[in-house]
């Protein structure tokens, strides 16, 4: 936009200072109209107490002299020290001039320019002390001087405050609304339009979907911001903090540009500085404990932040000591949150997580910093109440690693939709794990009872499950006796939503609810359906909280522990036919979505076929080789697997998803990939039918 | 004067009437937003009654209540025709009415206000305003905020049937 390479702290401070300047302005016109009110003095003063305040951090330092004196002056006036005569208003409006001659230099070419403000300075501290100006220079200079820093406008370039606007977030909230209203009216010509391929309709159809595809993404780049927003104000927090711990820190802040919408920046605010005060005062050591440990003695915080998968990730990192699981344990056990017993049978993973249990505190002296009983389980009410999740890793003496993951927007988001007792709901897709069919033999079988609560041995480890018509008190149950959940996870804990039936994946557009609704706290909204009706939106922290019961952890201890020595050396695997009835087993860790695109999303550029999906262009991969096996989909169905690896994905053409199954890390046998399509990490193993 | 009264100076007004049941209600037409035929309604499962579902207004999610439930008369039997909406606004709330039939507007005066019977006014008389008497029937004027407020219990759904019980 502007060529001046003027970063984006002094940019927002020229905007800032522009629209203050021009209250100003109005405020002094107005002051000597009534030079009494001590209102209008105290606007005039807090707009030249921010700039002298922001000039001074960024170093420009003829600005802060001129609003130092000039604060100094106001200062007096309104506390009734001084009162203000035509003298004091000459030399506070010549204040004003050389506040925005300066700005304008500063705007041009970053720098203050050669103006000379002494004069002012002397002239301003004069009437300060009451002398009389004439004293020091006649008033024609200071015109003079005026026209000499003006800046001659030799082309009309726009200004910094020219070129953007102020908007009212609550237009922008009415403008993300109709594009929502404009996206669900788009899905449903599409599907008009489907019906009729090759017609007038659709051609306009296809027109209308990338225009609304663009606004959308224009309208959500208005609400953007960096998270920058957020960080400037941490290093203050990091220094005083360090200051109050006793020890020292280097912040590192990685990725500050990253964007995500405006109400969820706000919402982050307060979790972000509580984990940034956790790691500050418990992650990292005091230097002498770090120097012994043979790490430098100034600890090292990193903040980091990207998009990944239509998400913000942003991570809190230190290399402190980091968290011993068998004291997060014994801190639960002491304080009662969970059993010796099931403490011990956890695996260190799950002890660590026992840190977001409500209550849980590690501290053993209450601090002004932490320790008040406030801690990570708050942190996480409030990320997963903005659909995001967090997770916490940390290896002993190296350090610990929490990372937040963020939807970009709350407006729009993906989510599955399902079918219980003939009505729609919608499930949030943050929050889905998987999905699971048992025919009815096995429904029968996989089942136990723990506690009078149904449970699932999902792979050998138990999921509770939850009966959404019974919870919802609405009469339901398949008459096939099939038995279909979703597993989903909040709160830290994984259950299965027993439900009829499971219809699509889309993205909904979310409609609050009616305050009157708000009590009921099982729906966190509403949505508007392709078809035009209503579905509610479930809200899955809030059932895990209701229908689960309280124990924090459902595992018992010889399972967990059998899943313990297991878990490190096994893989889950998706399991797929592709063509000639071979099988692939693809590492589940890297499939991100199983889809059925139309077959005409497939191009052909060069040699290769790539797959329009969300925006992005992917290579496809028929493993089948050329012999393509009879599908059970119609053959204008595609069925692929999104496979990601690092940053780049592949769409896998298959038969048919078989299943997940578990299996050892180190399968034998051949790679059997047409390797040179394929990025180089991506593995695949090409079972035999032996599973 | 009638007790009504006491509650506006005047009841001088323009109505938005419908039918329910075999009775004749109005809404001042000032806290009416729209009419509309009967559309979708999506049930929300746990909801206190009164309140009938969830339905779409060009894009808009409202809440619809019934006000058989509030004016405590019977149910509407299964196969009566879908119910038409009037869409009112309370405390800057889009709330749809479900009714049988939409009437019409009528200008009503103080001078034909009456206290409403007490059987007309049913269990809920605090919902009724006051009467108008129109050529051959009485118009129960309806306090559209009092008949749209809902309880604010706490409702805790997945309770087990144990407890219920």
């Amino acid at each position: 936009m502007h060529d001046t390479g003027l970063d984006d702290i002094v940019q927002e401070f020229l905007i800032e200072s522009h629209e203050n300047l021009d209250q100003l302005d109005r405020d002094l016109v107005a002051l000597e109209q009534q030079p009494e009110s001590r209102e209008l003095l105290a606007s005039v003063f807090r707009t030249i107490h921010t700039i002298k305040g922001t000039s001074g951090f960024l170093a420009f330092h003829k600005l802060e002299a001129v609003t130092h004196v000039g604060e100094n002056l106001l200062a007096r006036l309104r506390d009734g020290q001084l009162s203000l005569t035509s003298a004091i208003t000459d030399v506070l409006l010549s204040m004003v001039d050389t506040v925005r001659e300066l700005l304008a230099s500063i705007e041009a070419d970053g720098t203050e320019g050669d103006a000379d403000v002494e004069e002012l300075v002397v002239a301003i501290a004069a009437v300060l002390e009451g002398v009389p100006r004439t004293s020091t220079r006649p008033e024609v200079e200071v015109e003079v001087e005026v026209e000499v820093i003006e800046p001659f406008p030799a082309e009309s370039r726009r200004t910094v405050a020219d070129a953007s606007i102020r908007v009212d977030v609550d237009l922008l909230d009415a403008l993300m609304r109709l594009v929502g209203e404009l996206v669900l009216t788009r899905n449903q010509i599409a599907r008009e339009a489907g019906q009729a391929p090759g017609s007038e309709l659709a051609g306009a159809a296809q027109r209308l979907n990338l225009i609304a595809g663009e606004l959308h993404e224009g309208v959500m780049k208005t609400r953007m911001q960096p998270i920058d927003h957020l960080w400037s104000k941490l290093p203050r927090v990091v220094r005083d903090l360090g200051a109050t711990c006793g020890k020292e820190v280097n912040l590192t802040m990685v990725g500050r540009e990253t964007e995500l919408d405006r109400s969820l920046l706000e919402s982050v605010k307060d979790p972000l500085t509580h984990l940034v005060r956790n790691a500050v005062d418990h992650g990292l050591e005091a230097p002498a404990a770090r120097v012994a440990a043979g790490k430098p003695a100034a600890g090292t915080l990193t903040l980091r932040a990207y998009h990944e998968g239509g998400q913000v990730v942003v991570e809190v990192c230190d290399d402190g000591a980091g968290i011993d699981p068998a004291r997060i344990a014994g801190a639960a056990v002491a304080q009662g949150l969970c059993t010796r017993a099931a403490a011990d049978a956890m695996s260190r993973a799950d002890q660590l997580q026992l840190i977001f249990a409500p209550g849980f505190s590690t501290a053993t002296t209450l601090t002004h910093v932490s320790g008040r009983g406030v801690g990570m389980d708050v942190v996480r009410t409030n990320i997963e109440a903005i659909g995001g999740t967090i997770e916490i890793e940390s290896v002993l003496g190296r350090g610990t690693t929490c990372r937040l993951r963020i939807p970009l927007t709350l407006a729009i988001v993906p989510a599955l939709t399902v079918e219980c007792a003939g009505d729609r709901y919608a499930v949030p897709q943050v929050n889905v794990l998987e999905l699971v069919a048992l025919d009815a033999d096995r429904a029968l079988v996989e089942f136990e009872e723990v506690n009078g609560a149904p449970v699932h041995l999902l792979r050998g480890v138990p999921i509770p499950l939850v009966n959404l018509a019974e919870f919802l008190q609405i009469g339901s149950g398949r008459p096939d006796g099939q038995l279909l959940f979703a597993v989903l996870q909040a709160e830290g804990r994984r259950f299965g939503l027993v439900i009829d039936r499971v219809l699509n994946t889309e993205e909904i557009v979310v409609k609050p609810l009616s305050p009157r609704l708000k009590t009921l706290g099982t729906f966190s909204g509403a949505t508007i359906l392709g078809d035009g009706r209503v579905a509610l939106i479930l809200d899955v922290q809030s059932l895990a909280r209701r229908a689960l019961p309280a124990e924090p952890l459902e595992r018992t201890g010889a399972q967990a522990a059998e899943e313990t020595q297991e878990a490190p050396d096994r893989v889950s695997l998706l399991l797929a036919t592709v063509g000639g009835g071979r099988r692939v087993a693809i590492p589940l860790s890297s499939v991100t979505r199983i889809e059925h695109l139309p077959a005409t999303a497939v191009e052909v550029v060069g040699s290769r076929e790539v797959v329009h999906y969300r925006g992005a262009i992917l290579p496809l991969l028929r493993l089948g080789g050329d012999s393509a096996a009879p599908s059970e989909l119609p053959s204008d169905v595609l069925s692929v697997v999104v496979y990601t690896a690092g940053a780049r994905s592949v769409v896998i053409a298959v038969d048919e998803i078989v299943d997940i199954v578990e299996a050892d890390a180190e399968v034998p046998g051949d790679l059997d990939v047409r390797g040179a399509i394929l990025a180089a990490d991506a593995r695949f193993y090409e079972l035999e039918d032996a599973l | 004067m009638t007790a009504a009264s006491t509650e506006r100076p005047s009841l001088d007004a323009r109505m938005v009437t419908f039918e329910l049941g075999d009775r004749l209600y109005g809404v001042d037409v000032r806290a009416v937003q729209e009419v509309l035929r009967g559309q979708p309604l999506t049930r929300v499962p746990l909801a206190p009654p009164g309140l009938a579902g969830l339905i779409n207004l060009r894009g808009q999610v409202l809440t619809a209540m019934d006000l058989c439930e509030r004016l405590g008369l019977p149910p509407r039997p299964p196969d009566a025709p879908e119910p038409m909406v009037v869409v009112v606004r309370v405390d800057g709330e889009s709330i749809a009415l479900l009714v049988d039939r939409i009437g019409g507007v009528v200008d009503v005066s103080d001078d034909n206000v009456e206290a409403p019977p007490d059987p007309l006014t049913g269990p809920t008389p605090h919902l009724i305003q006051g009467a108008y008497k129109l050529e051959g029937e009485l118009l129960l004027a309806l306090d559209v905020e009092r008949a749209v407020y809902l309880p604010q219990e706490v409702i805790r759904p997945g309770i087990s049937r144990a407890e219920v019980g």
